[in-house]
């Protein structure tokens, strides 16, 4: 990839349910190995603009470019082919499953065979690795445990695993940090962290502005769809637009 | 030969409609497939039929009384089996089938075949159109079809009830915070399909026998009108009914009645491959859920 | 005081859990005794009976095969109410190779268990895409129509069907396939989905939109589960039809879907050991009950609503949790 391309190019997206537009003519451009925050207040577009980027729901308008190649409205298991993998906001795991076991089917992926040239070994052993990457201590049984017993944090923490299991380029982290106490979140910062250190781009939607202020290179605020500001934190918190947009709507 | 085909092919979309209607309903509200709707078909057939015969009751009482029968079977099905897996796709299709199975194949166990078992006409006798010739009953078909559809918008838009009907038709979450009970609404939705359904049989039965057959077909005929239309749609299936009914008629006037049950294979077959979810079918494929 | 059942893994079961473990004769009979009751059941005690109900149990493996291919397709979460659909489509294909062109069970049951379940998954491909009851709906109204469009086009001998098909060389020899086929189906099902390959299975039935997160492509793999259990159901037709030395319009009808229904869910789903001890339950049961005539149905119908209602979980877990755990009531607070 050649700095000039960014890897993810967003240009005049638009979305509407009914006669509500969720999305209006939104333009993004990251860069290879940025991380670009995405903020705003609640129902602003921010979820929707993730499902129209990686495929699950087909914009209305306007066109995504990733790595240079069009995408739009490619179905999701294309578009994760091509290295960009996505967090939900509303994490569902496979109950029933052990939690290792969740990461056995990003692992089926044709993604890996592409990435890993057929070469990978043991699923099981990939995944245990994976988890203890994300914070499942390896001394403990908590991988063996079935997802559906495992608390708010290890969940959130395996559905960034299992994004990470598909070996991505670009990682979409969907409100990773909403429904975590302050502890757990400080401890998946550094996660994050390490993954751009290994030259991942990432983007982020969050509510958490204090931690994604630390580690974001750029924010870009939506409201009612539309980009309102975009630029460093500081910058971008101190415009007026952005201002009324959050105490406008939330009062504080 | 037109304006007999005309005619006749009107009478058969109203009667396409009057049959899907029930199960649309039911569907269209609260989620519920109610796959032992020929069942409750045929039982409120049977019931007028026992109401009119064994007990001697003026005909307009039975009907009334198998139409509040059947509604009541219907909210019956839904607190005794439907309730306890409610939310489970393959349980609920399973138990009403099953259910449905049962009813029937009770009622050809009691031996409840043959010619004597017929509903009386409304009105008897029959008009000229034109030179066509056309029976009150089936008059009384178009009738009741328009009647009931209109009365459906009325109720659905107008009434209280009506109007909460849809609220959980829509979104089921937000209703419950307005304080709805869904499970009152989906048992009453049961009954109203099911009162469809017997309302239909009494005014659809009379122009044939009574028999255990009829209820597969009208299983039959209502899933393939849904499917066509689109589930959940009344416009869908009004559209679908018009549109097999027709298509119905003009094969059996032209081709052969033999082939008519073939329209609604190649019917089914030209919308799953155009639009699989029907011609006004807002049937979530994925897109939409998230 | 109030008391509580406590349910407790065998202490056989914790330790033979991984093969490693296996240390004595009798963790291994714990472990092989359930696998090898199948087949010895069906390949050394059944064709011990007398040819009446030799005959029984050939149609019992038939709706057994139904049954797993009707558990087959849940596994993805796809709800058939119409394996007749599969059961008439390998029927008449059979029928067909053999009545007109003469060719031997031997080619008509590999021809028409491929080529009818090719023909059934390009059937129902449109459907896969709609999530919920469409798939139930298309699949009861299919055979059904089928059924009247062979009436009025009188294709395949019409009413009459095609008779005078080949049948196998001894009902012996008859058994033996039945049963083995089925224990092919049942073992190697069983083991596909308990592979990596079944996690994506069953992946999709659980949350398909977490599947299609992880670059799958969910349709495809619909698609192919579609096929497997089209064709175990079209064996089953292509079978019952030399056996029959018949095809014809019945093998589209309610019984060839009810029956393998019910039996997969008075069995359990989810594991095709249901479906086979569910069959081999309600097959022989109902040949007692033949008596009752229509009363039978009724019965069907009220099992599956029973059990679906009162007993989700089918005879085979129930069983199976009795061989792995023991209970006990203990004693709360």
């Amino acid at each position: 990839m050649s700095g000039a391309v960014p890897i993810l190019s967003v240009q005049g997206l638009l979305k509407t349910f009914g006669g509500v537009t969720a999305v209006s003519s939104v333009d993004l451009r990251v860069k290879k190995g940025e991380l670009l925050g995405i903020i705003g207040p609640n129902g602003s577009g921010k979820t929707t603009l993730v499902n129209l980027i990686s495929g699950f729901v087909k914009p209305n308008g306007g066109e995504v470019l990733f790595k240079g190649k069009d995408i739009t409205g490619l179905p999701p298991y294309r578009i994760v082919g091509m290295g960009m993998a996505r967090t939900f906001q509303m994490v569902k795991p496979f109950y029933q499953l052990p939690a290792f076991k969740n990461l056995i089917v990003p692992l089926c992926s044709p993604r890996i065979k592409a990435v890993l040239g057929g070469r990978y070994g043991d699923r099981d052993a990939i995944a245990l690795d994976l988890l203890e990457e994300v914070g499942f201590e390896r001394d403990s049984n908590v991988a063996y445990k079935p997802a559906g017993s495992l608390p708010q944090g290890y969940l959130k923490r395996l559905e960034l695993a299992k994004a990470m299991a598909l070996r991505p380029d670009l990682l979409i982290l969907d409100e990773l940090f909403s429904g975590l106490s302050l502890a757990e979140v400080a401890s998946i910062v550094p996660i994050i962290e390490k993954l751009r250190f290994q030259g991942k781009t990432i983007v982020m939607i969050e509510h958490r502005l204090k931690e994604l202020f630390r580690i974001a290179d750029r924010i870009m605020v939506l409201n009612f769809g539309m980009k309102i500001a975009e630029g460093a934190a500081g910058d971008v918190m101190a415009s007026e637009a952005v201002k009324k947009a959050y105490l406008g709507s939330e009062a504080g | 030969m037109l304006l007999g085909t005309l005619i006749y092919g009107f009478v058969n979309s109203c009667l396409l409609a009057l049959l899907a209607m029930g199960f649309n309903l039911t569907f269209g509200i609260s989620g519920v497939a109610n796959f032992s709707y020929g069942a409750i078909y045929i039982f409120s057939g049977f019931a007028a039929w026992i109401f009119l015969n064994s007990a001697g009751l003026p005909y307009a009482l039975c009907v009334i009384m198998a139409i509040g029968l059947s509604a009541t079977l219907g909210v019956l099905i839904y607190h005794v089996v439907i309730k306890r897996v409610k939310g489970l796709a393959l349980s609920e299709v399973m138990a009403t089938f099953g259910l449905g199975l049962a009813i029937m194949e009770l009622f050809r166990y009691f031996d409840f075949v043959g010619f004597k078992y017929t509903l009386p006409n409304l009105i008897e006798g029959s008009v000229a159109i034109g030179d066509v010739y056309i029976d009150y009953q089936r008059i009384a078909v178009i009738l009741a079809a328009i009647a009931l559809t209109g009365f459906i918008y009325v109720f659905t838009h107008y009434t209280r009830t009506g109007l909460a009907f849809r609220a959980i038709a829509q979104d089921e979450r937000t209703a419950l915070t307005f304080g709805m009970d869904s499970d009152h609404i989906a048992a009453l939705s049961m009954g109203f399909g099911s009162a469809l359904a017997a309302a239909a049989a009494v005014v659809v039965l009379p122009l044939g026998t009574i028999a255990v057959e009829g209820g597969y077909d009208v299983l039959l005929n209502a899933l393939a009108v849904c499917i066509v239309g689109g589930l959940g749609s009344t416009v869908g299936i009004l559209v679908a009914s018009v549109l097999i009914g027709y298509a119905q008629t003009i094969t059996a006037n032209y081709l052969e009645p033999h082939w008519m049950m073939l329209v609604s294979l190649i019917a089914i077959a030209i919308v799953l491959c155009i639009k699989p979810s029907g011609i006004f079918g807002h049937q979530k494929e994925l897109e939409e859920r998230i | 005081m109030k008391k509580r059942k406590e349910r407790i893994d065998r202490g056989i079961k914790v330790r033979s859990e991984d093969i490693f473990a296996l240390t004595s004769y009798r963790e291994m009979i714990y472990l092989l005794a359930p696998r090898a009751l199948p087949v010895v059941g069906l390949l050394l005690f059944v064709p011990l009976f007398s040819p009446y109900w030799r005959e029984i149990f050939i149609s019992t493996a038939i709706y057994a095969l139904l049954a797993i291919s009707w558990d087959v397709l849940v596994s993805v979460g796809l709800i058939s109410l119409g394996q007749s659909f599969f059961y008439g489509v390998g029927s008449y294909v059979a029928g067909a190779l053999n009545h007109y062109w003469g060719l031997p069970p031997v080619l008509t049951l590999p021809v028409a268990t491929i080529g009818g379940a090719a023909i059934c998954t390009i059937a129902l491909l449109p459907v896969l895409r709609l999530r919920g009851i469409y798939f139930s709906m298309v699949t009861l109204v299919l055979p059904l129509m089928i059924l009247r469009l062979v009436e009025a086009t009188r294709i395949f001998g019409g009413t009459e069907g095609l008779t005078g098909l080949s049948p196998f060389p001894g009902q012996l020899t008859e058994m033996y396939i039945a049963n083995a086929c089925l224990l092919i189906a049942l073992f190697g099902f069983r083991r596909l989905l308990d592979s990596d390959y079944g996690l994506i299975v069953r992946g999709i039935n659980d949350n398909d939109r977490a599947v299609m997160n992880a670059g799958l492509n969910i349709h495809w793999y619909k698609t192919q589960i579609l096929f497997l259990g089209a064709a175990v159901g079209c064996f089953a037709g292509a079978f019952g039809t030399h056996h029959d030395m018949f095809a014809g319009m019945p093998g589209f009808a309610l019984d060839y879907s009810i029956m393998p229904i019910a039996a997969a869910i008075v069995g359990g789903t989810g594991t095709f050991a249901g479906s086979v001890l569910g069959a081999f339950i309600l097959v022989p049961l109902s040949e007692i009950l033949r008596a009752l005539g229509a009363l039978r149905i009724v019965f069907y119908g009220l099992f599956l609503v029973i059990f679906v209602v009162g007993i989700p979980e089918g005879l085979f877990h129930y069983i199976r949790r009795k061989y792995h755990q023991f209970e006990r009531w203990v004693d709360v607070e």
